[in-house]
């Protein structure tokens, strides 16, 4: 570790003995924040979990209302979204500019799809009259109780859909500082870290789909 | 200095000096193959009454979907044991979170929630 000041490398501050050490502060900080979302969406999973126990015939009834082709096509262009970005944080560890740019800008495409999809989903909400205080008509066992689902599943899915063009403007700051080549081989954090961040977004994902689309299905719709 | 370096490295396990693992492509796309799979199963299972197991097969796929996002997309098994220790004490709030909540609620007895 001694001596890494020798030769310098430009992006290396100057409280880090080196890039490496740079480079696990940096990747553990971005998980300490990640902690912190994951405890912020946890509160939300929390109030999810207490009412569809409290009222599981309004939840079912509200959850037969969302749309699994969808929610599902949206869950597999997410993940796909994840492969790409796994894929420019491989070209970038190879210090590969191109190829960085170009997964780059696929993963930005396809967190695109994902909130075009999403933005069809809440005007089917919207002409179907289930958005909570504005505009809910609801024929159910347990009106009053489906329109809690409703406020939880706009909540969560636009906190998620907010989390996602974070981080599609982080993405476009990445891609121009890939493609002036700022990224090599020896220095490639912000890659990672915001890959970190890209595939935590993609969990919180996996977790909303069953939740409010799946778990209710199988039984009969009222 | 030396001694703060050599801190940290006995922190990571001693994982440090330029070990920035590089991950086959193959596992990529072999954890990118079993997502899209497991996805298909969770919705197919969706349709299937199997009764109070419905939310449990749905939980433990998206928990293994989870798991294998967490140890290879983002790196987490190559990662220091520091990390290892961040991430296990997120989770733990995490369950403390959901757990001490749950046993207050279901422990209020019948018409819990239906205040006044």
């Amino acid at each position: 570790m001694s001596g890494a000041h020798a030769s310098q490398h430009p992006a290396l501050q100057h409280h880090f003995d080196n890039l490496d050490q740079q480079f696990e502060a940096s990747t553990l900080g971005m998980w300490l924040f990640l902690v912190t979302e994951i405890l912020f969406f946890g509160g939300l999973f929390t109030a999810y979990l207490v009412y569809r126990i409290a009222y599981p015939e309004a939840f079912a009834d509200a959850s037969h209302h969302l749309n699994i082709v969808l929610g599902g096509t949206n869950t597999a262009v997410l993940i796909g979204s994840s492969l790409t970005m796994a894929m420019a944080v491989y070209a970038a560890q190879l210090g590969r500019r191109n190829t960085q740019v170009i997964f780059l800008v696929a993963t930005m495409a396809l967190g695109l799809v994902f909130l075009g999809i999403k933005a069809v989903e809440y005007s089917h909400k919207f002409e179907e009259h289930l958005v909570p205080g504005i505009n809910f008509v609801f024929e159910g066992r347990d009106p009053i109780h489906s329109q809690l689902f409703f406020s939880l599943y706009f909540v969560m899915t636009s906190l998620h859909a907010l989390h996602m063009i974070v981080g599609i403007g982080i993405m476009t700051v990445l891609t121009v500082m890939a493609w002036r080549g700022r990224f090599t081989k020896a220095y490639h954090t912000p890659v990672e870290v915001s890959g970190l961040y890209w595939h935590f977004v993609d969990i919180v994902w996996i977790f909303l789909f069953p939740l409010l689309y799946l778990i209710d299905r199988h039984g009969p719709v009222h | 200095m030396t001694d703060h370096a050599s801190l940290v490295g006995a922190l990571n396990g001693g994982h440090m000096q330029g070990e920035k693992h590089l991950v086959p492509l193959r596992v990529y796309f072999t954890v990118f193959g079993i997502l899209m799979v497991l996805t298909g199963l969770t919705v197919s299972a969706s349709f299937m009454d199997l009764g109070p197991f419905n939310t449990v097969v749905a939980l433990v796929i998206a928990v293994t979907k989870m798991l294998l996002v967490v140890l290879y997309f983002m790196h987490v098994r190559y990662s220091s044991r520091l990390t290892w220790a961040v991430i296990g004490a997120g989770f733990f709030w995490l369950a403390l979170l959901l757990l001490m909540t749950l046993a207050d609620y279901v422990t209020r007895g019948v018409g819990w929630l239906h205040y006044g």
